[in-house]
């Protein structure tokens, strides 16, 4: 792809993110936190691309190494954005427990 | 020239994963279709991941599903297990493994340039992909160092106090501009001595811009880590133009900036000073005013508390980073059950910047089952203070102090705060009369006359009111 079609890409990217976040209510800023988080590890993409091309071994360990990093986010921030998002209730009249 | 990704329908199926992530932040307006959008970011990320195995070559498959296996299983079983009182140290902690990975990627990409696609026929990397791959770098390793030294300030490994070594802002501008100097001559010359520098060099001043920032401060500076890994992310999209990983890098970046603006707004103050650092130090405490300490004030026990409350007709909870330490929370909600049984009105006032990260109150609340129809933002609320019977203050202290409306010499002027003192009566949940907050500001409010001091640890207090409650 040429560069600035990247770049365009790139741009419209910024101005949709910057909406988008707008509307993000301020009770949900901490798993706002938490989700772009585990998104911002799709930097696995290279690291999956690193550790899967033969040619340097120190290249392939490192990329691995990255795939682990990357994981541990994948998972840990996905995780924990659900456990959060799955405490924030409506009242409702029945006490649903403690 | 060699193409990364030659393949259609793989650019396609990156499109569709940058699109999942939209719709991923794009669930998070309402608590409603949050969970909805977070099912669209496992989507996306799955598909990102399942479409670059199937379209390379894979020499180690095992080895990657090992690594993805370890990481996967370390990252789910600290989400499980991390309370939720430690979720900024947690979000600090990811973002390091971020930049840390952004740095290895970019590492693994200058030692094989070709098997991403960016080196020229005779081995040599082309110039663009240079200055994204310097600039991924140097990104990657000022959030990995940054996050590093936000985790330690905010888990209590270290002083939450600023360190401030002199001559700090010439030792930060002069390394960024060697930095940017560097990833310039990087175009000219690729040799590794000028790559591993800018990675050194980015180190380093990653740490150096985090260490004079105060605790109080944490929330930007989180937000503005959570921008950072952003950026590395895009800049890393760039060398490997994968439109999943420049979307994404695009929208996690403008989120840490517009985090940051909110939370410096509600401060009233500019991003650059943040940055500089050296607030919650002791700066402040020379403006606070000299007659602080030995001015009347009144205390209160928890039956007085517990009988106020019991008679108001409504209460608002206002909540700080003290509730937090003191993990009061869940104590707090028992109180706020039994008021509501007694037929008064409880509500929840949350400033932007309470706790240590954007939303943290928020969270914990939820966590102690308040339904968040009852939690409001500072400016839903703040008209409501005037005809409320009691404004409840729980380890909050300078987001209450109304030398911000007033006081033009107080450090925190013109920082927009909740009217407490407006309430009938104020009860205020302190440790002890002599700590101020972090901005080391005295607060007028302690000493109003429609003020009571209930002087405890935040928990033990309320379990005290709840007890006193029941009688």
């Amino acid at each position: 792809m040429e560069f600035v079609s990247i770049l365009s890409i790139f741009v419209l990217a910024c101005f949709v993110g910057y909406f988008v976040v707008w509307s993000v209510t301020p009770a949900l800023h901490t798993p706002l936190m938490a989700v772009t988080n585990a998104i911002s590890s799709v930097i696995v993409v290279g690291a999956l691309i690193a550790s899967a091309a033969a040619g340097s071994a120190t290249s392939k360990w490192l990329g691995l190494a990255a795939v682990a990093l990357a994981s541990v986010n994948i998972f840990g921030g996905f995780a924990v954005t659900e456990r959060m998002l799955a405490m924030y209730k409506k009242k409702d009249k029945p006490a649903a427990g403690k | 020239m060699e193409q990364v990704v030659a393949n259609p329908w793989a650019m396609l199926a990156y499109l569709v994963a940058g699109v999942c992530f939209i719709l991923a932040l794009r669930g998070l307006s309402s608590p409603v279709s949050s969970r909805r959008g977070n099912r669209f970011g496992m989507f996306g990320m799955a598909l990102a991941v399942g479409t670059t195995l199937v379209t390379h070559q894979i020499a180690s498959l095992p080895e990657i599903g090992i690594a993805i296996v370890i990481g996967g299983i370390v990252g789910f079983i600290t989400a499980r297990k991390i309370a939720m009182t430690a979720m900024p140290q947690l979000v600090a902690a990811f973002h390091s493994l971020v930049g840390l990975a952004a740095v290895l990627v970019a590492v693994a990409a200058y030692l094989n340039p070709a098997a991403f696609g960016i080196a020229e026929p005779g081995g040599a990397i082309h110039q663009v992909s240079r200055i994204e791959m310097g600039l991924g770098i140097a990104i990657g390793a000022i959030t990995f160092s940054g996050s590093v030294i936000a985790f330690l300030k905010l888990n209590g490994n270290m002083s939450g106090k600023p360190i401030m070594l002199p001559g700090r802002h010439i030792i930060n501008l002069g390394t960024l501009a060697l930095i940017i100097g560097l990833i310039g001559y990087f175009l000219t010359d690729e040799a590794p001595w000028v790559f591993f520098t800018i990675t050194g060099l980015s180190f380093l001043i990653g740490f150096l811009l985090i260490i004079p920032i105060g605790g109080a401060d944490m929330p930007v500076v989180v937000s503005m880590l959570n921008s950072y890994s952003g950026w590395a992310a895009a800049a890393m999209g760039f060398t490997l133009h994968n439109t999943a990983m420049i979307i994404t890098g695009a929208l996690v970046g403008s989120s840490g900036a517009i985090l940051s603006y909110i939370m410096c707004a509600a401060m009233n103050r500019s991003f650059i000073s943040v940055i500089a650092g050296g607030f919650g130090g002791d700066s402040g405490a020379a403006s606070g005013g000299g007659q602080a300490i030995d001015r009347p004030w009144k205390r209160g026990s928890a039956e007085d508390a517990a009988f106020l409350m019991s008679q108001a007709e409504q209460v608002i909870i206002v909540p700080g980073y003290g509730m937090a330490v003191a993990q009061a929370q869940h104590a707090l909600r028992e109180m706020a059950d039994q008021l509501k049984a007694e037929g008064v009105a409880v509500k929840y006032a949350i400033h932007p910047v309470a706790g240590r990260m954007p939303g943290h109150m928020n969270v914990l609340l939820a966590e102690a089952n308040v339904p968040y129809d009852e939690v409001f933002e500072l400016e839903d609320i703040n008209s409501e203070f005037a005809q409320t019977d009691v404004a409840f203050v729980i380890g909050a202290n300078d987001v209450t102090n109304p030398a911000a409306k007033t006081d033009k010499s107080s450090p925190i002027y013109g920082m927009p705060v909740l009217d407490v003192e407006k309430a009938k009566t104020v009860l205020f949940v302190k440790r002890s009369m002599g700590g101020v907050g972090y901005a080391g500001v005295d607060n007028e409010v302690f000493y109003r006359d429609n003020t009571m001091m209930l002087l405890a640890d935040a928990k033990k207090m309320v379990e005290e009111i709840v007890k006193a409650l029941g009688h």
